[in-house]
């Protein structure tokens, strides 16, 4: 099996209507570590999420896996951050991603069923996913996310506009699915999500990756005075 | 997905195969609109087991339709057009079958006064100087024709007529219609008429002029030119309509107590 | 208001009294307009859902006239298919003007456009809205356009029942190309029409109302087999 990582991305950038929406990056990341991704709001979070899973252009420089992209995209899911609900029943749409793989219907049945005790909608198998609440409709994603095994999870501010316990619910899957060797990369707003799950930090600010360090030195020892001021809730700019 | 459709067509068609020999025959509105149709169709059926299908449509889309290939025959009364088919090639000869009658409709109080004019050229005459409303078919149909070539020998120019003649361009039923709802006078067969059920305030004003007969005549199509056209069908068919048999059934047919047709085939 | 009366109550009695020659051309005008529906579904579905997730150079025109011919004159249809069937025409050999084939390729061609038009315009607000995730998951442009048509099915549904409408109230096309032969291609419109032209209004109604019937009764059965009435919330 070959391996995604470790992952250089050199002189990245993506561009939208001329204007770069992240980018330039450079960034090397190794296996075995959670990458939070933090920064204020506008500073290109999601662009850099997507710009790595390969649904955003890449206009300029590259993004090397160690296995190839190609290869890489068959390892990775993306959960976003207003995750998009099939108009199918919640079992379906867990279902999905073997749907495509030719699963078998039953087998495909029997993975979601098992996801779904995980993610603790088992029972809600046969409800339609569009009328989930906002916590649910996450640990949805989140299960379809996972059922196919991926190597590599992106997971857009997962735990925005959501509740304390329906957080703590989503860290306990995600801390689980790592402990399975799934790595993960998202992004946050929440300083606490950011600390309880982060192996390494990339700090972004205005497109550009302003440190990257692991999570311990980050949190202590801040190397920047931007990032100092951004863990004290300052505005930073 | 071509070949899905392909067999969907198959299967539309393999449904509607039928074991009994079909041709089909253009015929005219007005011939259809008498009912006579309904009476021969059945004992052509029982006697030659063969279904004939009826094209209901103006003597101008019969032609066309026999000119084009589509019909094996056509049953019109148009003389001159008749006469210019055959000669075309298009069909292989004319016979005269038989004949019915134009008639004049108009209000019952009949303010032109048809009723008492001596032919069909005064009543015309009368319509003209009064200027009441007359619906004209002006589809080029036989009975149109027919109108057009009255208008003509009483001396009048209809493209000079004003808002008083309605050319409405629809068939004879249609046309009665309008008629009917316009309290307008109109040339109709006498078939026609008679079969109208909406008739309203209309009535029978004028008729019995030897320029109003009107003669239908059978036309097979030439397979000369259309190879599929069924031609021993065609003549299978001629033969029953010239035979005792249809004689009898045509010179028998009434409404309402009226005959309709006459029988002249020789 | 007579004849209105009098074609209701000759409505009531045709259809109790299963009147062989109704029973005759109603079937007819179900298999032609069915048959039609069922081909047309098959072109203009897929053909909506290529349009909405795939981007080529011709899209915009192609969407561009299926709404243009959304409007198409019927009678224009009939006598195009008409001239093309005909013995004179191109495809005068295969013999198929004046039958039940030729009613339905008219109608095909009339109500491909509709449904392809009103499919396209759910498909792709739903495309819009699956966009992210579908592309994020990699899939193949078979497995977006299935899931589409599968998600959209409600939405498919109702394209089909206005194609449907349509077709079964339809008259010009099929009295063109279908000849209004007796016992081979007459159906209920082309029945009323001649009814109509007979001065029969009260047979005309008549027809007039079982035909409605006919079309209410096969909305109802299309909404209950897919149960999508009790499905409701999406």
């Amino acid at each position: 099996m070959s391996n995604l990582f470790p992952l250089r991305v050199r002189g990245a950038k993506t561009l939208r209507r001329g204007l770069s929406l992240v980018g330039p990056v450079d960034l090397d990341l190794d296996e075995n570590s959670t990458c939070v991704v933090i920064g204020p709001n506008g500073s290109g979070k999601t662009s850099l999420l997507t710009l790595l899973h390969g649904t955003a252009r890449l206009s300029s420089g590259s993004i090397d896996w160690a296995c190839g992209t190609q290869e890489a995209r068959h390892h990775q899911a993306f959960v976003f951050q207003q995750p998009v609900m099939l108009r199918r029943t919640v079992e379906d749409n867990i279902a999905y991603p073997l749907t495509l793989r030719g699963t078998p219907k039953a087998k495909a049945r029997r993975q979601a069923g098992i996801w779904a005790r995980r993610v603790g909608l088992d029972a809600m198998l046969s409800r339609q996913a569009t009328v989930l609440s906002g916590g649910e409709r996450q640990k949805l994603a989140l299960a379809r996310a996972l059922i196919a095994s991926p190597r590599l999870v992106f997971l857009d501010e997962p735990c925005a506009s959501l509740d304390g316990r329906a957080t703590r619910e989503i860290e306990k899957i995600l801390t689980d699915a790592r402990a399975a060797g799934t790595q993960l990369i998202l992004s946050t707003h929440d300083m606490g999500q950011a600390r309880r799950l982060a192996d390494q930090v990339v700090f972004l600010l205005n497109g550009k990756v302003h440190e990257c360090s692991p999570a311990k030195s980050f949190f202590t020892a801040p190397a920047t005075p931007e990032a100092r001021a951004f863990l004290n809730g300052d505005i930073v700019e | 997905m071509m070949r899905v459709i392909a067999t969907c067509f198959v299967l539309t068609i393999a449904g509607i195969a039928n074991a009994t020999e079909v041709m089909r025959m253009a015929v005219t509105t007005s011939f259809h609109n008498s009912g006579l149709a309904e009476v021969l169709l059945p004992e052509i059926k029982a006697d030659l087991d063969l279904e004939v299908q009826l094209l209901v449509v103006g003597t101008g889309q019969a032609l066309k339709l026999g000119r084009s290939g589509d019909v094996d025959a056509i049953l019109v009364h148009s003389k001159a057009a008749e006469e210019a088919f055959v000669a075309d090639g298009f069909g292989t000869h004319r016979r005269e079958i038989m004949y019915n009658d134009f008639v004049l409709i108009g209000p019952s109080d009949d303010p032109a006064g048809v009723a008492k004019a001596a032919s069909a050229a005064e009543a015309l005459q009368k319509i003209a100087t009064m200027q009441t409303l007359f619906v004209s078919r002006g589809d080029d149909s036989g009975t149109h024709k027919k109108e057009l070539s009255l208008w003509a020998s009483a001396g009048q120019e209809v493209d000079s007529f004003t808002g008083w003649y309605r050319a409405v361009g629809a068939g004879m039923g249609a046309a009665l219609n309008t008629a009917s709802a316009m309290n307008a006078y109109i040339l109709s067969d006498r078939a026609s008429w008679l079969n109208f059920g909406n008739k309203g305030d209309l009535a029978l004003l004028f008729s019995g002029d030897a320029v109003l007969f009107n003669q239908y005549a059978y036309l097979p199509v030439n397979p000369a030119r259309h190879p599929h056209a069924k031609q021993e069908l065609a003549a299978q068919l001629e033969d029953w309509l010239t035979s005792d048999r249809a004689k009898g059934l045509i010179n028998g047919y009434t409404v309402d107590e009226n005959a309709l047709f006459v029988f002249n085939a020789r | 208001m007579a004849d209105l009366w009098a074609g209701l109550s000759q409505a009531f009695w045709l259809v109790l009294t299963f009147d062989a020659e109704l029973m005759e051309i109603s079937a007819r005008s179900l298999q032609v307009t069915l048959g039609a529906l069922i081909i047309a579904c098959m072109i203009a579905m897929p053909l909506a859902a290529l349009l909405a997730v795939r981007r080529f150079r011709l899209r915009r025109a192609v969407i561009a006239v299926l709404n243009a011919l959304m409007g198409l004159p019927p009678v224009v249809v009939g006598l195009i298919v008409y001239v093309m069937l005909s013995r004179s025409g191109p495809f005068g050999v295969l013999g198929l003007l004046f039958t039940p084939t030729a009613m339905v390729i008219a109608q095909v061609i009339i109500i491909v456009p509709l449904i392809a038009s009103i499919a396209h315009q759910s498909l792709r607000d739903l495309w819009q809205e699956y966009h992210d995730l579908l592309i994020s998951m990699n899939v193949t442009q078979w497995q977006k356009m299935r899931t589409l048509l599968w998600d959209a099915r409600r939405a498919l549904l109702t394209a089909a029942l206005a194609g449907f409408g349509r077709a079964i109230g339809e008259v010009g096309a099929i009295m063109i190309v279908g000849g209004n032969i007796d016992q081979a291609t007459r159906v209920l419109t082309t029945a009323i029409a001649l009814e109509t032209g007979r001065g029969d209004f009260a047979l005309a109604l008549a027809l007039g109302f079982v035909l409605i019937g006919l079309a209410v009764t096969v909305n109802l059965a299309m909404h209950w087999l897919s149960r999508t009435e009790r499905e409701g919330r999406w």
